[in-house]
């Protein structure tokens, strides 16, 4: 194990990965010269050369659509969107093309890409810039999507993302990509897609949290544990697509509690299907109405003090916590 | 691999040379003048053209082996009759959805897609009928499909618009105007980047050209030099808007320009100027990756799918425009060559007729897919 960043998990994933298979090369605005916006491809331009990491223009839809046609042609490319707030400009090409290749052409064209970069709110930079899209694309079938939250995470699925034949949407977090964590060394260390993972385990309540929110989801754990006495379980389903549904619902079972907190809007959100899933699954467990913690319904604001009103926060973990465990 | 490219000193220009004699110049592209441009495609002057060049084209046709001719001739039949049947049997409720007819621009698929070598590739649109049957699927398995049914060619999953054959290098016929432009580009990187001389040929209509895939497109491949033929079948009608109403010049092989790029009028109704112009981009590509615009003006004789009433254009308009058939031009050549006579022509047509009413007989009678291919091929 060697203890790192987010950003460097991701990095040496990709690292292994381009040294692994030479049909896989990096393509996206400043991943090459530039070593990345968020330098998640520090180092590999040098390392690798103009062939294997590739500087494109501002051309979202069109680096996306080279994408596509490469990788059904055998490549299998990882595009890193600087931010998920671009891909809007290439989602023709990731739900109408990439999503449905395999389906409508009977089985013979698979898409083998991976769409990367982070997703959610960074620091004050506000409505066009924060936006949690996980949600909008898990609702593809065609598509896998994923959010890491801690350094092996994020370098064991990275690699999963990389070796699947299909399209995968790998959804980071900005604000994310300093925490450090463990990560195992060796080379071929992957993490199944669609595997959720237990981040801490408890007895009275569970929060199913994902990517920004898991660090909040413990932190109140810790909280609740030591002001309340409750003992809380975290759930992180890690995969949002396809969704270990199964690992949440044991969870509930043993607990008969459920917050959900997640870094996009409420409405239609991951939340309000694993609500629903739940219900569906564990109705009859359920000893309080499921809560859920979500950014607010406002495109997000710039001053600092209302983007924190409007992200979900530990505070509103504890208290939605305590809701449902009628505190 | 693109940023070496980049780096390379381009060497591509315009070649009005390589106009192959096609058509009138291209008229200045005036905007003040923009309502009174002519037709982006005048007949007479398009058959003086053709005239013009009828002893050079008859001395290709000479050069080229009888057996391909033949072939040439018979795609050329066989896409018009199976899409009349198409028509015909769409009219009887026996295909649903979308169904967009090829009949009138056959030249282009055939004088294109045969001049390619193991290895290449094609992409094109939702009028996507000719170009597989020219790749290789077979009109059984095509309109098996249109049918929808469990022996078309993508078992019923995608219809119409969306024919595939990996093994064939046919990367579908897609429905969102323009998008297999940008995935046209990533096949012909993907060729490059294996190190091959392969090359791509991306179709698409003249309204895609309007979107921003296309200049994405055209500008990332002029950059990285990659081997990709953009082939715009100009049938001077997007659905029901005419290229005049909808763009602001009138010769998208201009646009070429804007990028650097090799572009080149075709006369979409001339099979051997198409195979020409293409057999020039294609050495191009095979040679350093260099792509190419060619903008091929023919005429779509159908509405722009089986649901047009076609309101928007006169019979007379139509007529006009027929007179310049596509099989009847290279007929003559072909005949004027004594490479085939009026007798062969007939035999062509009764194979071609047997052809489809046996791809007919194989589809009314194919069943239709097992429910449980529904969650089939959705992840690989």
């Amino acid at each position: 194990m060697a203890e790192m960043t987010i950003r460097d998990a991701l990095n040496q994933a990709l690292r292994e990965e381009l040294l692994r298979d030479e049909n896989v090369f990096i393509m996206g605005e400043e991943v090459a010269e530039y070593d990345g916006a968020y330098k998640v491809t520090r180092g590999l331009w040098t390392e690798f050369g103009d062939k294997r990491v590739v500087d494109t223009p501002i051309t979202e839809l069109g680096f996306a659509a080279v994408g596509v046609g490469a990788a059904m042609a055998g490549l299998r490319p990882v595009v890193e969107f600087m931010t998920w707030n671009f891909s809007i400009l290439a989602a023709d090409q990731i739900i109408n093309h990439a999503a449905k290749m395999f389906y409508m052409s009977g089985g013979q064209f698979n898409v083998p890409i991976v769409f990367r970069g982070p997703n959610g709110s960074a620091y004050q930079v506000s409505s066009q810039h924060s936006q949690a899209f996980e949600a909008f694309y898990a609702n593809f079938p065609g598509l896998k999507v994923v959010m890491p939250s801690t350094a092996a995470d994020a370098k064991g699925l990275l690699k999963s993302a990389i070796r699947d034949n299909n399209p995968v949407m790998f959804l980071e977090q900005e604000t994310m990509y300093g925490l450090k964590g463990e990560v195992p060394e060796d080379a071929d260390f992957t993490i199944p897609l669609g595997l959720a993972d237990v981040k801490r385990e408890g007895t009275d309540c569970t929060i199913v949290a994902r990517s920004f929110t898991v660090p909040q989801a413990l932190k109140a754990a810790e909280i609740m544990q030591a002001e309340f006495d409750v003992s809380v379980e975290v759930v992180d389903p890690r995969t949002i697509k396809p969704l270990d549904i199964e690992t949440i619902v044991a969870s509930v079972k043993k607990t008969n509690r459920l917050v959900i907190a997640e870094e996009s809007h409420a409405f239609a959100s991951v939340g309000a299907e694993i609500s629903h899933q739940v219900m569906e699954n564990a109705f009859d467990y359920l000893d309080a109405p499921i809560r859920r913690i979500s950014t607010v319904e406002a495109p997000m604001p710039y001053a600092r003090n209302l983007e924190v009103a409007a992200l979900p926060s530990v505070e509103k973990i504890v208290a939605a916590v305590k809701e449902v465990c009628y505190l | 691999m693109p940023k070496t490219a980049t780096r390379q000193k381009t060497e591509t220009k315009p070649t009005k040379a390589a106009t192959n004699g096609n058509n009138k110049p291209a008229p200045k592209d005036a905007p003040e003048n923009q309502t009174d441009e002519p037709d982006v495609y005048d007949v007479k002057e398009a058959q003086a053209e053709f005239n013009k060049r009828r002893k050079s084209q008859i001395a290709s046709i000479k050069k080229l082996d009888k057996e391909f001719l033949g072939e040439m001739l018979y795609q050329m039949i066989l896409g018009r009759l199976f899409e009349r049947k198409c028509a015909e049997v769409y009219r009887m409720g026996k295909i649903g959805g979308f169904c967009h007819l090829y009949i009138g621009q056959e030249a282009i698929a055939v004088g294109s897609m045969m001049a390619l070598k193991e290895g290449d590739y094609a992409i094109t649109s939702y009028r996507d009928h000719v170009q597989a049957m020219i790749a290789g699927i077979t009109p059984e398995a095509v309109l098996a499909e249109l049918y929808g049914k469990a022996t078309g060619n993508v078992g019923g999953k995608g219809g119409s618009m969306h024919m595939f054959s990996k093994e064939k290098g046919f990367f579908g016929g897609h429905g969102i105007v323009g998008g297999q432009i940008g995935v046209g580009t990533g096949m012909a990187y993907a060729q490059k980047y294996k190190g091959t001389d392969n090359v791509t040929l991306c179709f698409f209509g003249e309204a895609a050209v309007n979107q921003g895939i296309f200049h994405e497109s055209l500008n990332m491949a002029q950059l990285w030099k990659l081997p990709c033929i953009y082939i715009c079948e100009n049938n001077q009608y997007g659905m029901g808007t005419s290229q005049k109403r909808a763009m602001s010049i009138s010769n998208i092989a201009k646009k070429a320009e804007g990028y650097a790029m090799a572009g080149e009028f075709v006369d979409g109704m001339d099979v051997m100027a198409v195979r020409e112009a293409t057999l020039r981009a294609i050495e191009r590509a095979r040679k350093d990756g260099s792509p190419t615009l060619l903008e091929v003006r023919a005429y779509r004789y159908m509405g722009h799918s089986m649901s047009d009433p076609g309101k928007y254009r006169t019979t007379e308009e139509i007529k006009k425009y027929q007179e310049r058939d596509p099989i009847i031009l290279f007929q003559d050549s072909l005949k004027e060559a004594k490479v085939f006579t009026d007798k062969d022509f007939e035999d062509f047509v009764a194979k071609a007729t047997e052809q489809v009413d046996a791809a007919v007989k194989f589809a009314d009678e194919s069943p239709f897919p097992d429910e449980s291919e529904l969650f089939t091929d959705v992840f690989a």
